[in-house]
Formats: structure tokens, C-alpha cells, sequence
């Protein structure tokens, strides 16, 4: 083909000057993409967003083994474990581990407070993985008896309480209905604003001392925990299996479970968001090949005589095959340029309104911009476009020059 | 003129010759026998006219010279060539450097201004832009549209299109222009002055060839060749000076 250059160039003007032919029908098209572009991104982000955001969720702080008591499922902060030092003691003499963070889960009395209760962790500050300090600063590893405890809230229980930091409260466990009294109580210092990863938004929160908890809910909790984190020193999944085959053999009173283990089971949960996702995707990309395709079609056969006219004066079947198909490449790009904008957009409302039901996890985002599976996506988009041009294209090359003038007169 | 394509071969005798051509076509149901044994010779350099009345076998028998169709019957030579031994690429080749068309609706693209639309067929033939840019520029000077380069085919008048029909026709330096009802969208104050400047292409050298049903119109070429029902009713003959 010589000088294919110079091709590109003329036939890229003519392109573009035949979409411009007629603003305003290109323009509904382009939008048309635009959208089918938006719905298919959207998809995309939905459809690997969850269990992106759940991994990341999972590895906030790079424990990769959860222990929870055996026949309970992770997060459940009303069963417990006893004999949690010596677990913890254990795991932490295993020279494969190198962090285990403890918590007990409960909810504590805020007396003369706006809200009756808070739901509060019991944390080691210096290994936890619950929260990260946004302002203020962090708890004690252990507080002194007797002492105001400095503790940890959640942006909600400010807001709820009305309370700032620097202030303090009562908080008490072992409600006795009959005498209405607390069995236990404890001055608190709010001295700092977490970002609790696992808690849902709307849920008031306060971490303290793992101790300090305990202390408040008494002798019976005393070597209890509600869950443990491990972070395995070597992060490779065969090291996290086999320190968790290990706790499984050795810890029979504990449940562990891998990130990837229970990513792989919310990713099995997740299977009708993919597949429902993956589906409105493949409406998307065939209502983006259909509209490039009528669009396509549409002009050419309404360019029957120019395009023979073109023939006639020395264009080769590919140059036309090019110019049409350029057309359909030109429109699928500017579709898929705006759908880019239109679904961050879209992703971003959609997610606002969706990481506002009740339960969800401060951190858990349903859409989630991963670069490689947007932009295969719109790649894949923008193929679907250009090959919806290449049956118009083929059929305006191989018009039959005499046949097209002829009945171009005859119009 | 601007630098200039390399030159095509001269083939020795006339730029076409027919041998009892015959064509013809569906249309519908109905077989159309739109051109039944013509035999003729247009020699280099001249200028002829085919008229006839409607559906006589004018527009198909110009097709035909003009390499975008190809006899049902009897062989079409232009510049020694056997247009029906010629593959879609090579008529498209043959067609890009030897023959320039003008159709009767003049039929520009529209998107493009009057030194694009004269620049295409170069494009096509490879010609660099700066080359070609200067060449359409220099061909729409020689029409008389030097200063409507930039202006669109909706901003010109019929007669002022017709002529950038020409130029586009004239890019390459065709061997043969062929032009099928050039004034047949024109008032005849313009046809008048397009008849002018084929005659001005004539006296350059270019071979001519334009059909038109108009009696009239005809007049001005140097050989009228006359069809009838597909066959040729009358041809004046050709110019003795003319090189065959």
C-alpha cells in the first residue's frame, strides 16, 4: 500500500468531515456509546470492585489468619474464646509468625450519655489492626488501674454523643437489672479518632486497652478473646497455609481461616453480583457494536454514489474499507472517552449510595477503579465498535461502481 | 505546474478502441440491453462528443471507456489496455493514473473544501502533501477558482463545482477525461463557459470524451459520435490531425 501515510491522513480528514456531516445524529450516537461505555465500566468496577475492596479490607494491616472460636463465623462478637493467653503465647513462640493481635468484642454502658451503649474492642495498641489514628493520639498498651482511661473512638460516636476529644465519660458493664447498678465502671478520656476498618459506619465505636475490657466485664472474661489476627512472616500463600494447618492442628478450641480462604468464599457469595454484572456488560458492549453498526450502516448507504463516485476517481476497495471503518473506530472512541468520564461519575454516586446501607464496613467500596480491568474493558469496547464498522465498511467497498452511478443518475 | 507525477506510457495507437462492445444489465426483472455492438476509435489528443437520446447507451458506453465496468461482450482498450483483463486493484490503479471523471451532478465530497477534494485522487496515488497541495492549488487556478481554495462545495455555485470537478479530474494528468452530462446541471450561460474551458483543456493536449444528450452542446466538440438504441447512429469521424 504506498504511502500510507498520506492515506491515513486525507481519510482520516474525510472521517471525520462525514461525522461532522451530520452534528446532530453523531452526536446521539457518540452518547449512545458514551452510556454503553458507562454501563460496561460501571460493571467492570462492580464486578471485581467488591471483592477488591473486600481483599483490601482483609489486609488492611497485613494479617493474612483469622482465628475465631470454633463453630462461629469471623466477626461474631458474642462467642468467645477462653485460655486466650496461652493461644496467643503459642502462636506468638511460632517463629513463622511475626505479629498476633488479639480483640474482645463487647458493648459497654455509657452513663448519662446521649446513647445508652457503645460498641467497644478490647485492642493491644501496639499490634492491633482494627483502626488507624486520624487525629488525637493512640491508647495506652496497658492503662494503670484506677487511673482515666485514655481510649479511642470512631468519628460516629463523637457525633452521636456530641462529645470532642479531651473529654471523658463513664463507661460500665455488668448492668444489673433488678438493683439497677453496673457490677463495674471505668472514667474514660477520649485522647483519640480512629478509623475503625471492620465496623460499620453508623455504628458508634471505642477501643481500650484488651485489659481494660476485660477487667470491666469480669472474672469471667478475664482470658477470653473474641478473635485473633495473625500475620504470617513469610506473606506467600503456601507459608499462610501452613501456619494455618499448623493453628488448626494445635488450636483445636480455634476456627483459623486464610484472607484468601475467606476472600475465595466471599468471592463464591459474590458470583450473582459477577454474573449479573458480567451480563448488563455484554448488553452494554452489544448495544455499543449495534449503534456503531446502524449508525454505520445508515451512512453508508446513504453515500451509495459517493462512495462509487470515490471508486471511480482511484479509490482501492481498501481505501474505502479503511475510511469507513476509521468512521467506526472515530465514533467508538468518542463514545468510549466520554463513557470513561460517565462511569467514574455514575461509579462514584452509585457507590456513595450503596456504602450507606446499614452493616457495611467503614473501608468496603462496591465500585473500585482497577486500571487493568477498565481499561481492558474499554479496549474491548472500542474493538466491538470498530469491528461493528467493518461489515458497513465491506459493504461500501465492494459496491458495484456502474451499478451504484447508474441508479445515483436514475435518484 | 507543480512537480509533476512521473509520466505515464504512451501506448502506441488511439486511447480507446472498441470491438463490438456489448453490455448489458439487470434492472429489476427486465434485461436491459444497454449497449449492443459498438465499434469505435478515439484517437489521442481528441475531443469527442457521444449524444443520444435518454437510455440510448450513453452514461454505460462512458462506464465502460472509463474502466468502472466491463463489456457483457467485445473487448474496450484505453491506452492499450483490455479493461476486462484488469482486476478490481489494477482498474482501480488503471483508473487513479490514466482516466479523470466529471459526472453530471458534479459529485464533490461534500465535507471537504474545493483544494481537498482536487488534492483526493493524488492522495490516493501517493503523491506527498506539500506536492499535491501546491498542484491542486495551480489546477484550481487554471479553472478560474484560484480564490475559492477553502470554500466548501455547498459555498459554490454549479458551474464553479463543475470546475473543481475538472481539476479533481485532472490531478493525476489523465490520459483521458471522460465527463458524462457536465453541463446538464447548469444553466446554458455556464454550460457555455464550461464548454469553453474543455475547449481550453483541448488545446493543452488532454483527450476528451463527454457525453450529453443536448444536440447543442455537442456542437462544440470536434467529433459527435450518435447513438441510438446502444448502437452508434452517426459519428462525424475523426480528426485527421488527431494521432491514431
Amino acid at each position: 500500500m504506498p504511502m500510507f501515510g498520506v492515506f491515513t491522513s486525507m481519510r482520516g480528514t474525510l472521517a471525520l468531515a462525514t461525522l461532522r456531516r451530520h452534528p446532530a445524529r453523531t452526536a446521539l450516537a457518540v452518547v449512545g456509546i458514551a452510556v454503553a461505555a458507562a454501563l460496561l465500566l460501571d460493571m467492570v468496577m462492580l464486578s471485581t470492585g467488591m471483592s477488591t475492596s473486600f481483599r483490601s479490607l482483609m489486609l488492611t494491616r497485613g494479617y493474612q489468619l483469622r482465628l475465631a472460636p470454633k463453630g462461629t463465623l469471623p466477626f461474631d462478637s458474642e462467642a468467645t474464646i477462653d485460655s486466650a493467653g496461652a493461644i496467643v503465647a503459642a502462636l506468638r513462640a511460632n517463629p513463622d509468625i511475626k505479629a498476633v493481635s488479639p480483640s474482645l468484642g463487647t458493648t459497654l454502658t455509657l452513663l448519662d450519655q446521649s446513647i445508652p451503649s457503645t460498641f467497644t474492642l478490647g485492642l493491644e495498641s501496639d499490634v492491633q489492626g482494627d483502626y488507624v489514628l486520624e487525629q488525637g493520639t493512640d491508647m495506652p498498651m496497658v492503662a494503670n488501674d484506677g487511673a482515666v482511661l485514655p481510649v479511642v473512638v470512631s468519628r460516629m460516636f463523637l457525633s452521636r454523643t456530641g462529645k470532642r476529644l479531651g473529654d471523658t465519660m463513664t463507661v460500665a458493664a455488668g448492668a444489673d437489672a433488678q438493683l439497677r447498678s453496673m457490677a463495674r465502671a471505668r472514667t474514660v478520656v477520649l485522647v483519640g479518632e480512629g478509623r475503625f476498618f471492620y465496623v460499620p459506619n453508623e455504628t458508634p465505636v471505642m477501643a481500650l486497652p484488651l485489659e481494660s475490657v476485660r477487667g470491666l466485664l469480669g472474672s469471667a472474661f478475664h482470658d477470653r478473646m473474641s478473635l485473633a489476627m495473625a500475620e504470617v512472616r513469610r506473606g506467600d500463600s503456601a507459608s499462610v497455609e501452613a501456619t494455618r494447618a499448623w493453628i488448626a492442628r494445635t488450636q483445636p478450641r480455634v476456627n483459623a481461616i486464610s484472607t484468601e480462604t475467606a476472600i475465595r468464599q466471599v468471592e463464591e457469595r459474590l458470583s450473582y453480583f459477577r454474573q449479573l454484572a458480567f451480563v448488563l456488560g455484554a448488553i452494554s458492549l452489544g448495544i455499543g457494536f449495534l449503534l456503531v453498526a446502524t449508525l454505520i450502516t445508515l451512512s453508508v448507504n446513504e453515500r451509495r454514489g459517493e462512495i462509487a463516485v470515490l471508486r471511480a476517481i482511484g479509490t482501492s476497495r481498501g481505501g474505502v474499507l479503511r475510511q469507513v471503518f476509521l468512521e467506526g473506530f472515530l465514533l467508538s472512541g468518542a463514545g468510549i472517552a466520554g463513557g470513561l468520564l460517565l462511569g467514574i461519575v455514575t461509579a462514584r454516586w452509585l457507590n456513595g449510595i450503596l456504602s450507606d446501607f446499614p452493616g457495611l464496613p467503614a473501608s468496603f467500596d462496591f465500585f473500585v477503579w482497577t486500571p487493568a480491568a477498565a481499561w481492558r474493558a474499554l479496549a474491548l469496547l472500542l474493538v466491538s465498535g470498530s469491528l461493528a464498522g467493518l461489515l458497513p465498511a465491506w459493504r461500501a467497498a465492494v459496491i458495484p461502481i456502474a451499478r451504484a452511478l447508474r441508479e445515483e443518475a436514475i435518484g | 505546474m507543480a512537480e509533476r507525477l512521473p509520466p505515464l506510457p504512451v501506448a502506441a495507437g488511439p486511447v480507446i478502441r472498441c470491438d463490438d462492445v456489448m453490455r448489458s444489465y439487470r434492472m429489476g426483472d427486465a434485461l436491459v440491453q444497454a449497449v449492443r455492438g459498438i465499434t469505435l476509435e478515439i484517437g489521442r489528443g481528441e475531443f469527442a462528443a457521444i449524444t443520444g437520446p435518454s437510455g440510448c447507451g450513453k452514461s454505460t458506453l462512458l462506464h465502460l471507456l472509463g474502466a468502472v465496468d466491463v463489456p457483457s461482450s467485445g473487448r474496450v482498450q484505453v491506452n492499450g489496455r483490455d479493461t476486462a483483463s484488469l482486476n478490481d486493484h489494477e482498474a482501480t490503479a488503471f483508473r487513479l493514473r490514466h482516466i479523470g471523471f466529471v459526472f453530471q451532478r458534479f459529485y464533490l465530497m461534500p465535507t471537504l473544501s474545493a483544494l481537498e477534494n482536487v488534492e483526493l485522487p493524488m492522495a490516493e496515488a501517493g503523491v506527498p502533501k506539500p506536492v499535491r497541495r501546491a498542484r491542486a492549488a495551480e489546477l484550481l487556478g487554471y479553472v478560474g477558482l484560484g480564490g475559492r481554495r477553502t470554500h466548501r462545495p455547498t459555498q459554490l455555485s454549479g458551474g464553479e463545482q463543475q470546475r473543481v470537478a475538472i481539476a479533481r479530474a485532472l490531478a493525476n494528468e489523465p490520459a483521458l477525461l471522460l465527463a458524462d452530462e457536465p453541463t446538464g446541471e447548469l444553466d446554458a450561460s455556464t454550460g457555455e463557459k464550461l464548454l469553453e474551458l474543455f475547449g481550453q483543456l483541448h488545446r493543452d493536449g488532454t483527450t476528451l470524451l463527454f457525453v450529453t444528450h443536448d444536440h447543442v452542446v455537442a456542437q462544440a466538440a470536434q467529433r459527435v459520435i450518435r447513438l441510438r438504441d446502444g448502437r452508434v447512429h452517426e459519428d462525424t469521424g475523426a480528426v485527421p490531425s488527431v494521432r491514431r
